[in-house]
């Protein structure tokens, strides 16, 4: 069978996207750039997009959730898929699929008012951690550590956030090492692993964490792919802390980085994901 | 050579650089955004919002 076309949704060329357009030149495919400041999608008919498949790397969650909705509509293939991108582009949805499978994560609350969102804060126990639903990096988490600073991070929240912000999302704070796990998820393998270490309770790479190689153990493999399979499976990363009782899963990510993690590990991510994005490609040819 | 837009400093790119890659300007570090590959142009690349991320 020839190669699939494959379109690449993006928004700018990092080094992941450009490490990911070398993998495909690798295979003999060459994809067609699509930007997303460039598109215009016309709802009612579908068109020859002249791809059999579109990778989506969008790097802001609503434009990559939105143009996978339409690709969705009109049967164009993802990866990864609508689904997977509603779902862990929100960390209340991530939540409840997790638990729904019964994937270990922090106990989390929801709670819509700054009252019952000190209620839910109390009941989970200080410290505890604010989330906002939607956001990426280790932006905008608050550690709270006593009623006073829940008072004041709620007001403020409330006063001068934007709606979705008054959507309290409360986590049991896991007394963790100095570091958590970042997996790579493929299809039903977990493929490398990384520790990202930091003095900062927040050990996001994109905040300084240190990456070391992780060995995936068959524990972190069976754990990840549940994980990956909870949200809908695909190319996905997700992170864990090692808690006091095991592991959690903290979140599953859907348009993963994976810069630091190449040299780290030993594996080439990006020629694994191409094999990844043929592979879907040739079952939806089928389909 | 291409300037940077930020700092006026030259900024040396790659041969191979694409529409929409991300380089850094060697001076001011402003994170700067190829917007043409022929003739080679750069621009200050967007703030990061809200909902950028993985």
């Amino acid at each position: 069978m020839s190669e699939p076309r494959v379109g690449v949704l993006l928004s700018r060329v990092r080094v992941e996207e450009k490490l990911l357009l070398e993998a495909f030149a690798k295979r003999g495919i060459e994809p067609v750039i699509i930007d997303d400041r460039e598109l215009v999608l016309a709802l009612e008919g579908a068109p020859d997009l002249g791809v059999d498949i579109v990778v989506e790397r969008c790097i802001q969650h609503s434009r990559a959730l939105y143009a996978l909705a339409v690709l969705d509509a009109w049967g164009v293939p993802s990866v990864n898929t609508f689904e997977v991108a509603d779902v862990c582009g929100n960390k209340l949805l991530t939540s409840t699929r997790l638990t729904r499978d019964g994937v270990p994560s922090p106990r989390t609350r929801l709670a819509f008012t700054p009252e019952s969102a000190l209620r839910a804060i109390e009941e989970l126990g200080y410290p505890c951690v604010l989330k906002p639903l939607v956001g990426s990096w280790g932006r905008l988490l608050s550690k709270v550590n006593d009623r006073d600073a829940a008072e004041a991070i709620l007001e403020h929240k409330d006063v001068l956030g934007t709606y979705i912000h008054s959507i309290y999302y409360a986590q049991e704070y896991v007394r963790k090492p100095d570091r958590d796990i970042r997996a790579f998820v493929i299809g039903d393998e977990t493929i490398a692993a990384i520790y990202r270490y930091s003095d900062h309770w927040v050990t996001n790479t994109a905040r300084g964490a240190r990456a070391v190689r992780c060995e995936v153990t068959t524990e972190i493999n069976d754990l990840c792919v549940r994980a990956a399979h909870a949200v809908g499976g695909g190319v996905l990363a997700v992170d864990l802390l090692e808690g006091p009782d095991g592991l959690l899963v903290n979140e599953v990510n859907y348009t993963m980085e994976f810069r630091n993690s190449i040299d780290t590990t030993g594996v080439n991510i990006p020629s694994r994901v191409v094999d990844y994005v043929v592979e879907r490609a040739a079952v939806a040819a089928r389909a | 050579m291409p300037k940077c837009p930020e700092c006026d400093a030259e900024v040396a790119v790659g041969s191979d650089a694409v529409k929409g890659e991300i380089v850094a300007c060697p001076d001011c570090g402003a994170e700067l955004e190829v917007t043409e590959a022929v003739p080679l142009t750069l621009a200050l690349a967007p703030e990061a919002e809200e909902d950028w991320g993985e």
